[in-house]
Parts: structure tokens; C-alpha cells; sequence
């Protein structure tokens, strides 16, 4: 054992490769990423890890190797788990053999998704047990639990962390290589009767996950992470951190608080040196401890539940109570007690808990005095395309060949969903990865007269783009296709895919060629073009325009976040006539006005030459792309 | 004892590296440390904060501090200085860098937006003797690099006591945290201000 300052996601990944893990795989996504990045960094012999194009093939991968007796770990975002839905369903039906641990991230808020799903919910719809970690020294420990528990019932497993455990960092204790446990996978038996699902193994199977499912819950009850945290008892000493909560006189108290993940954690500060609330700390929300929620909820007059997203404790302690005639009163979400959407912060929870044990003790929120100075305008912030964004340059060549004419621009998820800003407004819809291209087919097929395009990235390309372009192909659409090349997975923090021709494992590989998918599909009309040269790119938007059918245009151009600056643009003073046209057209964050006069921010420009081309006069020069 | 300490500014400012460098030298010190960061979408020049926790033994549970928490705000930007000030306790410092990193929206909207009203209102709530105001873009920039702007804030965050760490602490734990070649550029913007 020793000490070390990990992010949650790093304490994931080394506690995944503490657990023995043979294999990872996963699709970027915000707040899941670094797990498998840190378990790529942190490889031991013989793990394999990869990038897959999507999420699905992730799950998939996985699920072949752990018949294979191995033990698997995938990664996502709770949006990718619905990509991945298809396999994860059915696979549930069939079981592993080696232990599987699917990682998903939460985002409550959400900060950088589209959706605040709850994926406790799908671990009820799937039926898979779920493990909500409630600190980064927890994610470390618990995900150990989870492949011992999934290799033991022969069920994939869900991992659930939310953003404020995968990006929080902390020193926690984690274990020397050689207390690292060593798997060695049996390889996968042919049996049909139990790999190959057909309805009547489903079935049977069904069968079988139902009554486990039960049993779990009375194993659950009696898994050390879901407790009632009680000075008195016996109960509650798992690690240094929550044992040192001594104190609490849960005889006496009539109410308690549920809590979990987060939450569990923000209650504990909020009842700092509080003594009149019991607590159910709930690890696992499914299947739900219910002989341990019993013995929490017997002799409590009222149950407070704290948890971000969906009401899933609340729900469960409802049915707990109906189940065994408890009468207890069960607040939350539910009754608007707790909000029911967005993160919780600290000062959100110490409101709740203060106004629910507001008889029993005094709730302290501090109150700004009435004659306090007002605070002068802060400015918004939203999160802009870098300075030198080659996707600046393509949605503005977009924007000038198709002025004046009637169109759509459907957008996708990546950093180029930030060209919905003013000025350059390029992104009409933006719904999940791969929807822009059928979305424009969709509006099409209603507008005719409208010209269609769909924007999307070359990671978004490989993962769900492809078989989008083909429908559209062969229903016989119109529209245009523009991939946004900057060899890279950005917005996630620049992942390799399967156009950089390089691995996870640090192999250099033939990188799959997007202008060669598309012709493979039959596109008559594919060019590629550098989006910084505005003359060219224009020109080429406007010649797909005379072709019929689906034309694709790959705006190929690096991403300047990892490429050295081509160099710094220059205003010459004497010849800028302040129209302030490169400002109002291009957005760019590299072009300020100081005391009156538009100037170049040094700090940021990277020299990509597209004001340049912009200014009426030429009063933009220095060194910059040509 | 627990103290809560506030990191802000505009992302891309180096902030991570700051809480890295206060992290490794609490824990050289055998302290607890809890973080909690900005990550994702908000980096693309939208406005980001940390949240470091150090503890000497006292029982901390989440890496979140709330309003009226901090113990010092070490803010890269003024105006952030002033979004993180509610979090900050009665008697808390406040070490700001004086440049102001204007927004696209307000180049766009020619709205307005200067370090002076910021810094004002910071003089006006921050208790006296507890306000450090730091230009150290201009610092950093003498040294020739502007990206140890965080190292140069640090040290001024650090000299005010408020942190239960010593310059010593800090330079002690530099070559863990940061590469061989920009050791010797960063202890000396660390002893700068």
C-alpha cells in the first residue's frame, strides 16, 4: 500500500488493474475519458486496451472476451451506454464467465452532455446490479468489488461515477504491483446451449436473473459499502474516512437521510458534528439492500433522500415501506423537497438537510448583510471555438458559398457543435452522435427547395456517421456531408481513432481512409480540401451544389490545440480602417479591441490566416498560413 | 483543521498545475488532500474553478467547499476573482492577477468589460491586508514565458501564510510535479511576486 494523489478516474483505472483486468475498451466521452486513458498509461503486461469507433463494439468486445474467461472493463458516457444498449441488453440474457465491470459516467447538470439520464435506472431496466462509488478513495476499493462480484454471479456489473468522483482528485491509499491480483483466462469453451441466444435459453435465463437478482439484495444488505451510519453501532467502520463520523445518537432520532454517490458524500459534510439524523449510505441501488433499508427505516417518522439525477432511493425506500406497511414519511424529489434536476452542491445539500432537521437543530445559512456593495457585471463565459479553429474557417467557407440561399445546417457532438455561436450561427439542430446526417435526409424530404448539409467530425464519422450517409445514398437524397478533419478526437481531449492510424496500444496502423469509405459507399462528388485557403473552400461548396444526390466535402485541417502555431497574424494601424468586419463575421477570440483599436491577442493567435482574408483592405498580415 | 482553498480563472490559464504543486506539497507534509475540477466542455475559453481541501487529520468527505468555506481564492482572472468571491470566508485572502481576459461575447457586443471595476469591488469586500493584487502576466512575461503565470500567482498565494504550507513546501515538491527542463523557470517565477 501507498499514498498518492489520483483523479477518480486514474484511481478507477488503477483499481481495475489491481482487480487483475485483461482487457479494456470504451468510446471518449466527458466525464468518462481518463479511465481508459489511465489505464493505458498505468499498463501492466498483457492488458490490452483500446479506443473502439463506438460504443457498442466496446461492449461487444468485452462481452467476447470475458466468455473467454477474461476479466473486461468498458468505458463510457451515459449517452454512449445508449449506443451500446443492443448488446448490453441481451448480453444480461447470455452472462460472462471472466468478470465484467461496465464503467458509465453520470454528468449531473449536466456540464458536458445532452441528457441527464440516470443509469441506475438502465441497471434496473437491464437488470444488471449497479455500484455508485461515493469518493475516489471508494471508486478505487469498490471497482475491485465489482469484478469479484460479477466473476461470482456471472453477470456484467455497472460502475457508476458521477462527475464530481471522476474529476475530483484526492490521496488516497492504493496497493503496490505486487498485491495486484493475476488472472489467467481459461479461453472460451464452445458450448451453444450457453453462448448462442435464442428465446427459449432467454427463458430460462430470465428465470435464473430474477431469482439472483433477489438473492442479491439480501447479499447487498449485508456488502459492508451500503451501511447505516450510527455512532453507537457496529456498523459503519469501512475505511478511516467514514468511521471517523463517531457520534451520531441514531437512537434517539425519528429522521433519517438515504443518500448516495455524491451526495452521500456532501451529507456527511453538511452533518459535521450533527448527531440527530441515522444515515443509509446505498452503494449498490441495485438490487436494492432491502433487509438493511428495513433496519434503517424502523422507528424513523421521516426519511429525507439525497441523490443527483433520477429519484432512485426515494422510489426504492417507497416500495420498502408499502412492501413491509412502514409508516414512513419518504421526501425528496418526489415531493419537491429536493430539486429534481441539476448537480447538488454542498451549500444546496447543507440547505436540505437543514431544512429537514430544522425542530431538532438550528440550520446555519449564511445571509449577505443588507448594505453590502453590489457586485459589478461579470461577464458569460460560454466556451467558444480555440482561436485558429480550422472549423471556424470551414462553417464560414459554408456560410459565404451558400448566402441567400434557402438551407439547414445540421450540426453533430464534438467541438464543432460550439459553430452555433454567434457570429457564425452554422448549427441549426444538434440531437447524438450521427443524428445531423439523417436529420438533414429528414428535413430534406419535407423542404425540398432547402439545401442540406450535416457537419460532423472524423471520430463522430467512424462511430455513427457511416451507415447514415449510406441510407441517404440509397434512398436518393440530397444533400451535402461535410467531415470536419482535424485528425483527432478533440472535445475529449485528443483520442486517437481509426483515421489517425494509431492505437491505444502505441501501434502505428494503416489509418482508414474517409475519402475511401465514401466512394466505397458510391459518392460521385468527394473532395477534400484545406479550409484555411477561404478562396478554394468556397469554391468547392459551390461546385457540390451544381452535382446532384450526396456530395461530401472533408475539410481537412489539424487541430490546433495539438500542432505548433503557424505563427502570430499582424494589424497594420495604419492601414485598418476599424469596420471591424473580421470581428463581426469569424468570432475569433484571437482578435480583441483594446482602447479602441482592433489588435491581435498574441497569447492566442496560432497564425491560421483566415481574418487575413476576411479584411477588406489588407490591413491583416504578419505570419500566417498561406 | 481543514483548510479550503479556491482556484479560478479562464480555461487555459494553467490552473490545473497550481492545485498539483499545493496537492503534492500538503501531502509531502502527510496532509489529506480532496480536488475537484473543470474538465470538458467549459475549457474552450469558458470560465473554470477548482476546489482544493487539505487536511491535517480532521475527517473531510467531499472534494466540494461552499459559501463563506475558502480560506483564499487564488484567482488568474479579476473577474472570476469576483464570480468565486460568495465562497470566501469573512477573513479570507484573496491573491488576483490585475489582466483581464475579455470574453469573445463582449468583443463582439463592444460591451464593455475592464479589470477596474472588478478589482475595486475586491478592495471594497476583502478584508484589510488581505487582497494581493498581482500583475503577473507582466511578471511572467519578464521571464519570458507567460505560461508560468500560475507558478507566479502560487507564490504570492503561498507567502500569505494562509495555506499551512511554506515557500519551501512548494519548491521541495517542484521536481515531482513539473519536467526537469522548466524547473529552474518556474522556481524563479515561484519567488517572484
Amino acid at each position: 500500500m501507498h499514498s498518492e494523489f489520483l483523479m477518480g478516474n486514474a484511481a478507477i483505472a488503477l483499481g481495475a488493474i489491481a482487480a487483475g483486468v485483461d482487457l479494456v475498451a470504451g468510446y471518449p466521452g466527458t466525464p468518462s475519458t481518463e479511465t481508459l486513458e489511465n489505464t493505458a498509461k498505468y499498463k501492466p503486461e498483457g492488458l490490452y486496451v483500446e479506443w473502439s469507433v463506438n460504443e457498442k463494439s466496446a461492449m461487444e468486445v468485452a462481452a467476447g472476451a470475458a466468455y473467454a474467461g477474461a476479466r473486461t472493463m468498458v468505458t463510457m458516457k451515459q449517452v454512449g451506454l445508449n449506443v451500446a444498449s443492443d448488446p448490453l441488453m441481451s448480453l444480461e440474457y447470455i452472462g460472462v464467465k471472466g468478470g465484467m465491470v461496465i464503467m458509465v459516467a453520470d454528468d449531473p447538470g449536466p456540464i458536458s452532455s445532452q441528457t441527464e439520464q440516470d443509469t441506475r435506472h438502465f441497471a434496473y431496466f437491464s437488470k444488471l446490479p449497479c455500484f455508485d462509488p461515493t469518493s475516489v478513495q471508494e471508486a478505487y476499493d469498490m471497482i475491485q468489488d465489482a469484478f469479484a462480484y460479477s466473476e461470482k454471479y456471472g453477470t456484467p456489473v455497472f460502475f457508476r461515477p458521477t462527475t464530481r468522483i471522476c474529476h475530483a482528485y484526492a490521496s488516497i491509499n492504493i496497493k503496490d504491483v505486487d498485491e495486484y491480483k493475476k488472472n489467467s483466462p481459461e479461453g472460451f469453451i464452445k458450448d451453444s446451449k450457453r453462448w448462442v441466444i435464442f428465446p427459449r435459453l432467454s427463458n430460462a435465463n430470465h428465470k435464473k436473473i430474477e431469482a439472483r437478482n433477489e438473492l442479491l439484495k439480501d447479499v447487498f444488505s449485508a456488502y459492508p459499502r451500503n451501511m447505516i451510519l450510527n455512532g453507537g453501532s457496529d456498523k459503519g467502520a469501512v475505511d478511516g474516512e467514514i468511521a471517523a463520523l463517531g457520534g451520531l445518537n441514531a437512537a434517539a432520532s425519528k429522521k433519517g437521510i438515504a443518500a448516495g454517490g455524491i451526495s452521500f458524500a456532501l451529507t456527511m459534510e453538511a452533518l459535521h458534528g450533527r448527531t440527530d439524523a441515522r444515515v443509509l449510505k446505498v452503494a449498490t441501488p441495485h438490487p436494492f439492500p432491502e433487509k438493511l433499508a428495513v433496519e434503517f427505516l424502523t422507528g424513523l417518522d421521516e426519511v429525507l433522500c439525497l441523490e443527483e439525477l433520477d429519484p432512485v432511493i426515494e422510489r426504492e425506500l417507497i416500495y420498502v415501506c408499502g412492501k413491509y406497511g412502514l409508516d414512513v414519511k419518504i421526501r425528496g424529489k418526489l415531493t419537491h423537497d429536493t430539486a429534481n434536476a441539476g448537480e447538488n452542491s454542498l451549500d444546496l445539500i447543507k440547505q436540505y438537510v437543514g431544512s429537514f432537521l430544522a425542530e431538532s437543530g438550528s440550520a446555519d445559512i449564511a445571509c449577505e448583510p443588507e448594505n453590502a456593495p453590489q457586485p459589478p457585471t461579470i461577464p458569460i463565459r460560454p466556451p467558444v471555438l480555440c482561436a485558429g479553429c480550422p472549423h471556424r474557417a470551414s462553417f464560414y467557407a459554408v456560410k459565404v458559398a451558400m448566402r441567400r440561399q434557402k438551407t439547414i445546417f445540421c450540426g453533430d457532438i464534438g467541438c464543432y457543435t460550439l459553430g452555433n455561436a454567434m457570429p457564425l450561427d452554422m448549427c441549426d439542430t444538434c440531437l447524438c452522435m450521427g443524428a445531423g446526417i439523417n436529420i438533414a435526409q429528414g428535413v430534406y424530404r419535407i423542404e425540398p427547395d432547402t439545401k442540406a448539409f450535416a457537419f460532423v467530425g472524423d471520430s463522430t464519422f467512424f462511430a455513427s456517421a457511416i451507415t447514415g450517409i449510406i441510407n441517404a445514398v440509397y434512398n436518393q437524397a440530397e444533400m451535402t456531408v461535410c467531415i470536419l478533419d482535424n485528425s483527432t478526437t478533440a472535445m475529449t481531449g485528443h483520442q486517437p481513432h481509426p483515421g489517425t492510424g494509431r492505437t491505444m496500444m502505441g501501434e502505428v496502423v494503416a489509418k482508414v481512409s474517409i475519402e475511401a469509405v465514401l466512394r466505397g459507399i458510391g459518392l460521385e462528388f468527394v473532395e477534400t480540401v484545406d479550409p484555411l485557403d477561404l478562396e478554394k473552400a468556397v469554391d468547392t461548396v459551390k461546385r457540390a451544389q451544381e452535382v446532384p444526390g450526396v456530395k461530401a466535402i472533408i475539410f481537412k485541417s489539424p487541430c490546433v490545440a495539438i500542432t505548433k502555431p503557424k505563427g502570430k497574424a499582424f494589424i497594420d494601424p495604419e492601414k485598418c480602417i476599424g469596420c471591424r468586419k473580421c470581428i463581426r463575421e469569424i468570432g475569433c477570440p484571437g482578435i480583441v479591441i483594446n482602447d479602441g483599436f482592433v489588435c491581435i491577442d498574441d497569447s492566442l493567435c496560432t497564425g491560421c490566416g483566415l481574418c487575413a482574408q476576411i479584411c477588406p483592405v489588407g490591413a491583416i498580415g504578419g505570419e500566417v498560413h498561406d | 483543521m481543514i483548510k479550503n482553498i479556491v482556484l479560478c480563472g479562464v480555461g487555459g490559464q494553467g490552473t490545473v498545475l497550481a492545485s498539483k504543486l499545493l496537492a503534492a506539497a500538503a501531502m509531502e507534509k502527510g496532509f489529506t488532500v480532496m480536488s475537484a475540477e473543470t474538465i470538458g466542455m467549459a475549457q474552450r475559453g469558458g470560465n473554470v474553478f477548482s476546489n482544493i481541501r487539505i487536511s491535517d487529520g480532521e475527517a473531510m468527505y467531499a472534494p466540494m467547499i461552499g459559501t463563506g468555506e475558502a480560506d483564499l481564492i487564488l484567482a488568474f482572472e479579476p473577474g472570476e476573482a469576483v464570480r468565486m468571491l460568495p465562497f470566501l470566508k469573512e477573513d479570507g485572502f484573496v491573491i488576483t492577477n490585475t489582466r483581464a481576459v475579455k470574453p469573445t461575447t463582449a468583443t463582439l457586443t463592444g460591451s464593455g468589460y475592464d479589470a477596474g471595476p472588478m478589482l475595486e469591488y475586491l478592495q471594497k469586500k476583502v478584508a484589510d491586508g488581505h487582497l494581493m493584487q498581482v500583475d503577473g502576466d507582466s511578471a511572467a512575461a519578464a521571464l519570458g514565458n507567460p505560461r508560468v503565470l500560475n507558478v507566479v500567482l502560487l507564490g504570492a498565494a503561498v507567502r500569505t501564510g494562509a495555506l499551512g504550507l511554506t515557500e519551501e513546501d512548494i519548491l521541495n515538491v517542484m521536481g515531482k510535479v513539473i519536467k526537469e527542463k522548466f524547473l529552474d523557470l518556474n522556481r524563479k517565477a515561484f519567488t517572484l511576486a
